[in-house]
């Protein structure tokens, strides 16, 4: 990529997380069986009108606000007129000229250096139905469940330059709404969804190349892998001097190519024009304020406090922030007075690595801050060691018993009475002459074997600080 | 402004009518005409003028998020020309 | 004489002393369907068993000492573009033939709550496309004055089976006129409400910042009775006002002694036919001699208002009907993929005018076109509108003719578009300012009805009712069509 720089702007979709449908009373819970979360209204039947749920423009006002746009005074809803057999009256209802939130920004970071992303508008729409094909090809059926879902489209500037960058504007995306509470944003139930345009243009050119949109990227992994076949395509035409030609492209993710969709001539004319049956939104000063004041701290923000206040290391702070549920429980975790950095690790490597050996997510485990911190505590007290404790911490996952039981029902409370572990001493060193004479002659490692052979003995419970104090004063008499 | 024979086929392609050559000769004269006849609006100078989409200066009508019951699927299935498994049936989608 | 042509309260009278049964009223109407309807065509549905087994229920509850309200028991019938749970709502158009509607739309259940007895479904023009009823894709209505003649549209089956005496009341719906024509044409009273008076929840939309819902009654009274019924705030409608109704009946008072009247020159020059402009002006000197004010006005702009409404309402049309395509309801055409079986259903279903108002409002809004046709008519509207305002500031009503003729012969008008467009001028502009206005027989011209359009402001229907009431109380009635039959 030496002659062209990449230029990526993404669509994203967002199902919000309202109860129900955004102009009518049906509930939007996932899963329900075909077309039994449906009624006139979202079915569209003849004489229907919507009318607007108002936490549906709460939440896409407080995303909005989450990506540090300016919040419309005025706003208001148009028609976008297309056919399709999942949008029941042909037309979408969604925002053409004055959308919810306009000109904001996040901030990404790729390879350590951050660079800030422009978002050129969120807005509030309806979803579609479900079109799902017969295999055999005679038909498709069509489930409305999901129709009139409220979603909010958050439309980038073009200012990714890589298909790595797109990935971490999305995942960047993906943790600043969970963190707002607004969708639980999950691509795999299709709540969160993406489009990418995607063209090249010479290096230090300014003027924008012919741009190709790319649909179906139902994944971060496959949002990565089309648009860098998409790059590495309109690489290889540009250098063959044949020119790209604008169209839609949908991803094969099995194949891992792209197939036309559609060209720029059959592009669709969506005919906008504003909805005669729902009235403009007027949001003033204090329905902002309501909302901006239910704003929880945002990743950057909790980010910042845990690098400069709790003094992490970015490592940890990153992987913290990754995940709100695991932010929160950390910042839980921390008010039980121990110490920031020890928590941070044990929930960044132990807890972390429960969930992902076990596929769980952090509400299906036992565990809970005040748990893990009274775990530390124990720890740092010296009551167990950091051996002991990650059997411990294993035990609280599953039941939920408080470690100090765990530790007195198990027997694990670490020995430290000297007398007791000076026997100990005694009989491993008269079984180990060798081992002695190993470490009279300097070598170091026998002395982490004598020790082993201790903490084998009390089957873990010695405290090996002791032990090993122990040894090097029992071999000294000798 | 006039309306020939192709945008005519092309706006009957956007409504998804098919029109019959005689359709589409009537449609193109009568277009013409209506639309002749709306070029009356120019002569009134409109470019300082607010357009009127609602007649109500109302704004914020809104409801709650609170589940109403849904249809049984029966009713939701009741007027449908064709269904199976529980879902509209429509004949296969030309571009897949 | 049939029961069905007695006053408002004298049949209340009767059935609140037990005199006379719903099933007496419902079995008045069906007789006098089955001898006039032959004729006039006005219906597309008839309900008769489902009207009985109401009369029946409501009898029995009547026996119980149930409560009777002032619509208790009285036949009507509903234009059928308003959907009714379990009738087969048609607008008219064979794409939805076979369409059951799955709700009531809200001044169903309002009329329901009144106690009123649904007979059927009237006829219309396809989708309230047109002014004449011509346009339904299933039959003729014709005129109870004059068989050769239309019944005006859209609402032409209503207007015909009031005037015919089918049916004590009927709702239409008027985005142009066409609750106020056919109501002049047939010799009835026509009102079309302030827009966001009376819930459009289960119109079928033809235009929807146009469309409104309204009664077509034999007298101006009855008018506000069944006003009173189906006005109101409705939440299911966005667009709905939440403005207080008053009460209707109490507001006849009969006394207009110092209302200002303007009427505008513009409804009352050339286009106006010679017998009914000396009509509405002999109704205008009896306006006078009640004590009004009458003076002429101009409202500038609405020499643009048929221009402007051409280009809004089969805009939104275009959008409306889109939903019409064979997937969850209606008539499916078969085609070999999507897109036929789309371009089949449509085509085969819709009828001429429909097609034709659906391509003029997709060119309307499509790309490259917009500002010039669809931001354009808007904006006029908010000169016709402020029209209106500037009157307004001065009078307390508007009148003039509600239509430009008489009803004209079936079949004479179809090859004019612009002609046939053109009768909507005095009944357009009030839509476009979402105006209530009410439309009343104001004589004869050349033995057929002539209709007098009272305009009001915004949410004040009290004083056109109020104004065409005084005038109605004052004047001969234009008495009943002869349609023979001895329910008469």
């Amino acid at each position: 990529m030496s002659h062209y720089e990449t230029v990526i702007g993404l669509e994203v979709h967002v199902e919000l997380a309202t109860k129900t449908k955004i102009f009518c009373g049906c509930s939007t819970e996932f899963g329900a069986p075909p077309n039994t979360h449906t009624c006139p209204i979202c079915l569209g039947h003849p004489g229907v009108l919507p009318v607007l749920n108002r936490e549906a423009v709460n939440y896409a006002m407080k995303a909005a606000m989450a990506l540090n746009c300016h919040i419309a005074e005025k706003s208001k809803f148009d028609r976008k007129n297309y056919f399709y057999p999942d949008l029941p009256k042909a037309y979408q209802i969604s925002q053409f000229d004055q959308p919810i939130g306009q000109k904001g920004w996040i901030e990404i970071e790729v390879d350590g250096t951050s660079k800030r992303i422009g978002i050129t508008r969120v807005h509030l729409e309806e979803d579609a139905g479900k079109l799902n094909h017969i295999a055999d090809g005679e038909g498709s059926l069509v489930d409305f469940n999901r129709v009139g879902v409220p979603l909010i489209e958050i439309v980038s500037e073009p200012d990714l330059r890589s298909p790595q960058e797109a990935k971490a504007y999305l995942e960047k995306l993906k943790t600043i709404l969970q963190f707002t509470g607004v969708s639980d944003v999950k691509m795999e139930e299709g709540s969160l969804r993406c489009d990418a345009n995607i063209s090249l243009r010479p290096v230090g050119e300014e003027r924008f190349g012919t741009k190709t949109e790319l649909k179906n990227l139902n994944s971060f992994r496959n949002v990565e892998r089309a648009l860098t076949y998409e790059q590495q395509r309109q690489q290889e035409l540009l250098e063959d001097g044949q020119p790209i030609v604008q169209q839609t492209l949908r991803w094969l993710e099995d194949q891992n190519r792209t197939k036309m969709m559609r060209s720029k001539e059959e592009a669709h004319d969506y005919r906008y024009f504003p909805d005669p049956d729902l009235v403009v939104l007027e949001i003033d000063e204090a329905w902002k304020e309501q909302i901006r004041s239910s704003l929880p701290e945002l990743p950057d923000a909790r980010k910042r406090r845990y690098r400069e206040e709790l003094g992490l290391s970015d490592y940890d702070a990153n992987i913290l922030i990754s995940s709100k549920a695991i932010s929160d429980f950390f910042d839980q975790t921390v008010t039980h007075a121990v110490d920031p950095k020890v928590a941070a690790n044990w929930i960044t490597s132990d807890l972390l690595g429960y969930l992902n050996q076990e596929g769980k997510g952090l509400e299906e485990t036992k565990v809970t801050p005040e748990l893990l911190a009274n775990m530390l505590q124990l720890m740092e007290k010296g009551i167990i060691s950091s051996k002991l404790a990650k059997k411990v911490f294993r035990e609280i996952v599953t039941t939920g018993k408080d470690p100090k039981q765990i530790v007195e029902e198990k027997g694990w409370i670490q020995i430290t009475d000297e007398n007791q572990l000076r026997d100990e001493v005694k009989k491993v060193l008269e079984a180990n002459p060798k081992s002695i004479a190993d470490f009279q002659n300097g070598k170091d490692r026998a002395l982490g074997f004598l020790v082993g052979q201790v903490m084998k003995a009390t089957r873990g419970k010695a405290n090996p600080q002791l032990v090993n104090q122990l040894i090097r004063e029992e071999i000294a008499r000798l | 402004m006039s309306i020939s024979k192709e945008q005519v086929e092309h706006i009957a392609a956007l409504a998804r009518l098919r029109l019959t050559t005689e359709e589409r000769d009537q449609f193109t004269i009568q277009l013409n005409q209506i639309l002749q006849y709306a070029e009356k609006l120019n002569e009134l100078e409109t470019d300082h003028i607010e357009p009127t989409s609602h007649i109500d200066p109302m704004s914020n009508v809104m409801r709650e998020d609170k589940v109403q019951p849904s249809l049984p699927r029966e009713k939701a299935l009741l007027n449908a020309p064709d269904h199976q498994d529980g879902m509209f049936k429509v004949p296969a989608v030309f571009e897949e | 004489m049939s029961l069905l042509q007695k006053q408002l309260k004298e049949i209340h009278n009767l059935i609140k002393k037990r005199d006379i049964s719903a099933r007496d009223l419902v079995q008045e109407s069906i007789a006098r369907i089955e001898e006039v309807d032959q004729k006039v065509q006005a219906f597309l549905t008839l309900d008769v068993e489902g009207a009985k087994k109401k009369a029946e229920k409501l009898d029995e509850w009547l026996k119980e000492s149930g409560s009777t309200k002032l619509l208790t028991a009285l036949p009507m019938g509903i234009k059928d573009n308003i959907c009714t749970e379990g009738v087969r709502t048609t607008c008219a158009s064979k794409q939805l033939a076979n369409y059951q509607p799955i709700y009531d739309g809200t001044v169903v259940k309002k009329l329901n709550q009144a106690q009123a007895i649904m007979m059927g479904k009237l006829n219309m023009d396809e989708f309230a496309m047109g002014s004449s009823t011509e346009n339904s894709s299933f039959h003729l209505t014709y005129n109870p004055w004059d068989l050769k003649r239309v019944p005006g549209g859209s609402s032409g089956g209503s207007a015909a089976a009031v005037a015919a005496g089918e049916v004590y009341f009927a709702l239409g719906s008027d985005t142009g006129g066409s609750i106020r024509q056919p109501a002049a044409y047939c010799g009835v009273v026509g009102l079309k409400p302030t827009y966001g008076r009376v819930s459009r929840y289960g119109l079928v939309a033809y235009a929807s910042s146009l469309d409104q819902i309204g009664p077509i009654t034999k007298n101006v009274e009855d008018a506000a009775y069944v006003l009173q019924a189906i006005a109101g705030y409705d939440p299911q409608d966005s667009t709905s006002a939440q403005v207080e109704v008053p009460d209707y009946v109490r507001g006849l008072t009969g006394d207009i002694r110092g209302l200002k009247i303007a009427v505008p020159k513009e409804m009352m020059g050339e286009g106006i036919e010679e017998g009914v402009r000396a009509q509405v002006q002999a109704a205008l000197k009896q306006l006078e001699k009640l004590g009004a004010m009458v003076e002429e006005v101009s409202l500038p702009h609405v020499e643009y208002a048929i221009a402007t409404y051409y280009l809004l309402s089969p805009a939104e049309a275009s959008s409306n009907l889109a939903r019409f395509d064979g997937v969850r309801y209606g008539v499916r055409e078969q085609g070999q993929n999507l897109l036929e079986m789309y371009e089949e259903t449509r085509s085969k279903g819709f009828g001429p005018e429909v097609k034709r108002r659906i391509m003029l409002g997709t060119y309307a809004l499509s790309s490259g076109y917009y500002d010039a046709y669809y931001l354009k008519a808007q904006k006029v509207r908010t000169l016709i509108r402020q029209d209106f305002e500037q009157i307004f500031a001065d009078y307390d009503v508007i009148v003039g003719p509600t239509t430009p003729t008489v009803a004209f012969e079936i079949g004479s008008q179809v090859d004019d578009l612009l002609t046939l467009y053109a009768n909507d001028v005095c009944t357009i502009p009030v839509n476009l300012a979402g105006l209530p206005a009410i439309s009343v027989p104001c004589g004869r011209s050349e033995g057929l009805p002539v209709g007098l359009q009272v305009i009001g402001k915004a949410f004040d229907e009290e004083t056109i009712l109020r104004v065409a009431h005084a005038y109605e109380e004052s004047t001969e009635s234009i008495g009943t069509p002869d349609l023979g039959g001895v329910s008469q």
